[in-house]
């Protein structure tokens, strides 16, 4: 199977690897997937008091296709708030990467990974936790 | 000088030896004839040349070249072999021993056994691969025809206790089939030592082209028949119809003999770049070799680089064509079923490697080959969250991980 350039460009230059201080109130953590699975993604949300999203990193195992759709991710978390960031859709990571179908659930993944490191944050910070719908798997 | 990329899956496929290219050529345009024509000369050529092949085929492994069926590989002389024999001797029982670690050409003939109303015992492996002899005693019963067990597995080159299996067989009065498709031209297998009554092999593992094998029938001590699994003009002695494969059976034969001829050779060479490899690649924490070490082919490793995922591994290791326990592209994204048998958990046998070196592969390659792979599990553990939990004592079976 071949890799879209843009998969492969996110696999050799991979955006926003790295680890945030979890203890932080201001930091919110998603650690989605399951080894056994073959796939486990840590995403990691920085938020300011204006409910922005000032820094995000990654780490992934897994397969390309995941490793693209979380630096892709991060890249796409950072400057926005945190609501616009509860709009990003697995399809769009699809779409960007140009993932074929046994990849979408990378997608599915990453998506997941960014509404549980918001909840993390929410939760941190008193807000309830949001509903997530599961309806992907 | 070397040239990117690396061949290292030899197990799924080698490359044709030229000499065997050469050898086969004349057989497409000048001799051409049908094997089976007894009314000219073209005909007469081809039998000939098939003839030749037999030989050939028969001094590696050791038997009668009357004993050699040409099939067209070794998934239909799987099928051929457990099929033919359930038939054959339908009237004695229905019962086949195999194992679990088994090719899918040989697990799928079993379950299609099954459907026919047969049964089958799947043995299961010890962590090195290999079978019990004493659960292979013990799952005998008196409608047992057939053990079918592997010589050496195709994912971690583990190789069976043949001697051990055909004695047991052979005690009991029934017929002891070898998978031998990995073994075959690689070590020395001897039919008669080995105590094999059928034995399937391919050509494209041992230098030889594809769409070629055989099956060997033992004719006796005992004298074995299958049923024939394809209707026709009654080639192969009535147990394989359709006009032979002339020019893919004298490569067959020649990649035989060229097999014969420098085995040894290639086997002193070949091991020791392949041990090197492994000694090199096991300088890299938390890496693990799968499978039986000392019960092993000479020129297959297979590694888990624990906490990277293999196909992601792959695609950093672009410049190196190998294979991966992860199967994370099929829609199951079940790993290797072979790892899991030998009591791998599921992440371990997402992140194997699998190296298949070869006659043609060079000490260079194999430098190249270290560096690529070091490099790019650095790499990929630097963006790891498990080997960072790992690093920090983090006990990841701890977790409560989400299933999807």
């Amino acid at each position: 199977m071949a890799y879209s350039d843009k998969v492969i460009d996110h696999y050799n230059n991979p955006r926003n690897v790295g680890t945030l201080d979890k203890a932080k109130n201001n930091v919110g953590t998603g650690l989605v997937g399951a080894p056994e699975c073959g796939d486990v993604m840590r995403l990691q949300i920085e938020v300011d008091e204006n409910q922005v999203i000032t820094d995000a990193k990654f780490k992934t195992f897994g397969c390309g296709s995941a490793i693209a759709s979380s630096s892709l991710a991060t890249e796409w978390l950072k400057g926005k708030t945190v609501d616009e960031a509860l709009a990003i859709d697995n399809m769009d990571i699809v779409e960007e990467l140009a993932l074929p179908p046994v990849k979408i659930h990378c997608s599915v993944l990453a998506e997941d990974a960014i509404k549980s490191a918001i909840n993390d944050y929410r939760v941190k910070n008193g807000l309830p936790a949001l509903e997530l719908p599961k309806s992907h798997h | 000088m070397l040239t990117l990329p690396i061949y290292l899956d030899n197990n799924a496929t080698t490359p044709l030896d030229p000499r065997v290219l050469e050898t086969m050529i004349p057989y497409f345009t000048q001799k051409f004839g049908n094997a089976a024509s007894r009314n000219h000369a073209f005909g007469w050529h081809a039998e000939e040349a098939v003839d030749y092949a037999r030989e050939q085929i028969a001094a590696l492994i050791n038997c009668s070249p009357k004993e050699i069926i040409f099939t067209s590989g070794a998934t239909e002389s799987d099928n051929l072999a457990i099929k033919g024999v359930f038939e054959m001797y339908a009237s004695k029982g229905n019962h086949i021993i195999t194992a679990t670690t088994e090719h899918k050409a040989v697990l799928d003939t079993c379950k299609h056994i099954e459907k026919l109303g047969g049964k089958v015992t799947y043995l299961p492996v010890n962590a090195e691969g290999l079978i019990d002899l004493k659960q292979l005693e013990e799952a005998i019963t008196d409608k047992t025809i057939l053990i079918s067990i592997m010589y050496a597995n195709n994912e971690v080159g583990v190789i069976q206790p043949i001697c051990e299996i055909s004695a047991l067989a052979k005690k009991r009065g029934i017929l002891f089939f070898t998978d031998a498709t990995q073994a075959v031209g690689k070590i020395p297998v001897d039919v008669e030592a080995d105590g094999i009554d059928l034995m399937a092999f391919s050509a494209h593992k041992m230098y030889g082209p594809k769409g070629v094998g055989a099956l060997y029938v033992r004719r006796k001590n005992p004298r074995v028949k299958v049923t024939a699994q394809m209707d026709g003009g009654g080639h192969e002695r009535g147990m394989r119809s359709g006009t032979l494969n002339v020019p893919g059976i004298v490569g067959l034969g020649k990649a035989c003999e060229l097999a014969r001829q420098e085995m040894e050779a290639d086997t002193a060479r070949i091991s020791a770049m392949r041990d090197r490899l492994e000694r090199e690649l096991l300088t890299i924490e938390e890496s693990y070799v799968n499978g039986s070490r000392e019960h092993r082919l000479p020129h297959v490793s297979n590694i888990s680089f624990k906490y990277v995922e293999g196909e992601g591994l792959m695609m950093g290791v672009k410049d190196l064509a190998v294979s991966s326990g992860s199967a994370c592209t099929s829609a199951s994204l079940e790993p290797s079923y072979v790892l899991k048998a030998l009591g791998l958990s599921d992440d371990l046998a997402h992140s194997s490697l699998r190296f298949g070196l070869s006659r043609f592969t060079t000490d260079e390659e194999v430098d190249f080959a270290i560096n690529h792979v070091k490099e790019a599990v650095a790499k990929l553990r630097e963006m790891s969250p498990l080997w960072e939990m790992f690093k920090e004592g983090i006990d990841l079976n701890s977790i409560e991980w989400a299933e999807h």
